[in-house]
């Protein structure tokens, strides 16, 4: 159900996204989603990869601060409401959305959605209860 | 003028005198009401009668800012707390703070030290003070204030900030003195030109300066911006709040009462007496304060000294502006910073010590800024944006509540603070005084 986000502490600097991701692509890791949130000084980079534990280690060998973090992929119908569909959803049965972020990919006709809940475990119930499609770890390795 | 000639002109074989005598009854009385000193004089096996003259001083144990601390609160009083009328609490190392108090004849002590500063400045009964400084616990505020009633000034108790009242007042009571710290004084200057005031245009005489270090460059300066002559006072609270030494308008060292404050230069490491006239930290024991009288209290600044009498008639020894700290503390906008401090609020965060550096600048006549860098570690980092927000607003007030100062918190990726020799540098201190 759920699948690895990594997030990664940048420091608003000049470079530094650009370190990142020639560290991933020196390690032959391709980046499924991307997000970047950002303050006055700091920014927290979100990428869901094709190989997160090879991409934790480069990180950690690199002294660059990650984590790993549980997030939930969703199918959304490519079509005017299809997100809103999806947040009603999670909105009556009471699940709070963290933050959510779109795929650089879409499977077929359906967009891809990465959602941060605060409670995965109950998300992924309310979402599988209404019959969303959720999308499974080895789906995102195989993207 | 001269507020006090008899001992601010003493003969040195009179001084002596005054100072031997002095010294006999401070040793029996810290011997006999403070079981701290008692401790102490037995450590090093001295007896208050083996105290027969001012020389002897060098048998006495020194007293330390750590001695303070964890004797907080009362360890250190001599007089009964009943007899204290005044306490004033200012930053410690770490964990507690530093508690001084005043008995009714030390607050008399305080006021006429203040009262000669003032006059050794250049000030005569009924000139207004405009005192900037801090009101509160902080010493400087009521050091002056006291001072200033002592010799018949008319004081204004301004306090520090509100910079466009402190304009306000001076323009409309027209005062001879503005007591303050120095960078204080530059960034009034500034906002008054700013708002289109000439702070030349006044009744300017003096200024008597101090707090936080300063240079001959930072004097000119505000002599020109305000047209008054700049002088420096230096005080701790330790010892009793400002009024410890001034400089008179030769502004040729400062005049230190050593009727009241003997001083010593010392060799840091050795304890050991400098020569006269070499760089040493200053050591300054009370002789007649009476709730916390200290002994040979390690002030931790580096000075010289001169026992030459003045051109202004003083045969007081004069010390040079502060050179330098013999520790790792700072001071930021007239406040005591040690980076401990700083170490001790991470800590308490969540338990972690994580790297930091204390970057302290000053822009061009405007107040101290300080900005604390927080290496961000695997365990403080989180994926939410708000999660590391609480953590800087956290970590700021905190700061804040331990200091006193409004710090700007960065946090930053590991490794990216400077290390030198494998020890990370904690004080990065950009002020161009």
């Amino acid at each position: 159900m759920k699948i690895k986000q990594i997030s990664v502490f940048l420091e608003n600097r000049k470079g530094r996204l650009y370190d990142v991701c020639s560290l991933l692509g020196k390690n032959n890791i391709n980046i499924r989603a991307l997000n970047v949130a950002e303050t006055e000084s700091f920014g927290i980079l979100r990428i869901v990869v094709n190989k997160p534990e090879a991409a934790m280690d480069a990180f950690n060998e690199a002294g660059i601060v990650a984590r790993l973090t549980d997030v939930i992929a969703v199918e959304v119908e490519d079509k005017p409401g299809g997100l809103a569909d999806i947040l009603k959803v999670l909105s009556d049965e009471d699940v709070n959305i963290e933050y959510m972020y779109g795929f650089v990919e879409k499977s077929s006709d359906k967009a891809l959605m990465v959602f941060r809940f605060d409670d995965v475990e109950k998300a992924a119930e309310v979402l599988t209860k209404h019959n969303v499609k959720i999308v499974q770890e080895q789906g995102v390795r195989e993207l | 003028m001269i507020w006090n000639e008899e001992f601010e002109c003493m003969s040195p074989a009179d001084i002596k005198r005054v100072q031997s005598e002095r010294l006999k009854k401070l040793a029996a009385l810290v011997y006999s009401n403070c079981k701290v000193y008692k401790d102490k004089f037995d450590k090093a096996k001295v007896t208050p009668d083996s105290i027969r003259s001012i020389d002897d001083i060098k048998k006495l144990p020194f007293t330390t800012k750590i001695d303070m601390r964890d004797n907080y609160p009362y360890g250190l009083f001599s007089a009964d707390q009943k007899d204290v009328k005044e306490i004033h609490v200012s930053s410690g190392t770490t964990g507690n703070p530093t508690l001084v108090g005043y008995t009714k004849d030390d607050l008399k002590l305080w006021g006429e030290v203040m009262a000669r500063s003032l006059a050794c400045a250049g000030a005569e009964p009924g000139d207004t003070v405009q005192n900037a400084y801090g009101y509160g616990l902080f010493t400087g505020g009521l050091g002056v204030h006291y001072g200033g009633l002592e010799m018949g000034l008319r004081v204004i108790p301004m306090s520090s900030g509100n910079t466009a009242r402190q304009l306000k007042i001076m323009q409309d009571f027209q005062p001879k003195l503005l007591t303050c710290t120095p960078s204080y004084a530059l960034y009034m200057a500034e906002e008054a030109k700013e708002l289109g005031i000439d702070p030349k245009k006044g009744n300017w005489k003096v200024g008597v300066f101090g707090a936080e270090p300063w240079t001959e460059k930072m004097r000119a300066e505000i002599e020109d911006a305000w047209n008054m002559l700049a002088t420096d006072v230096y005080g701790l609270s330790e010892i009793i709040g400002p009024g410890v030494a001034q400089e008179c308008p030769h502004k040729d060292g400062l005049h230190v009462y050593n009727d009241v404050f003997y001083p010593e230069i010392i060799d840091a490491d050795t304890g050991e007496a400098v020569a006269e006239g070499e760089d040493g930290e200053l050591v300054i024991t009370t002789l007649t304060k009476q709730a916390i009288p200290l002994i040979r209290y390690r002030t931790r600044d580096v000075v010289s000294i001169t026992y030459e009498k003045c051109k202004c008639g003083r045969t007081t020894p004069r010390i040079s502006k502060i050179k330098g700290r013999t520790d790792d503390m700072i001071v930021v906008r007239g406040i005591n910073v040690f980076p401990s401090q700083i170490e001790h609020v991470l800590l308490g965060i969540d338990g972690t010590s994580p790297n930091y550096q204390i970057i302290v600048d000053r822009q061009q006549h405007q107040l101290d800024e300080v900005e604390v860098l927080v290496e961000v570690d695997g365990k403080l980092f989180s994926d939410e944006v708000k999660q590391l927000e609480e953590l800087k607003r956290k970590i700021k007030k905190e700061i804040s509540a331990v200091l006193s100062i409004a710090a700007k918190v960065t946090l930053v990726e590991p490794k990216t603070i400077e290390r030198s020799i494998g020890k990370a540098k904690r004080v990065i201190d950009k002020r161009q005084m």
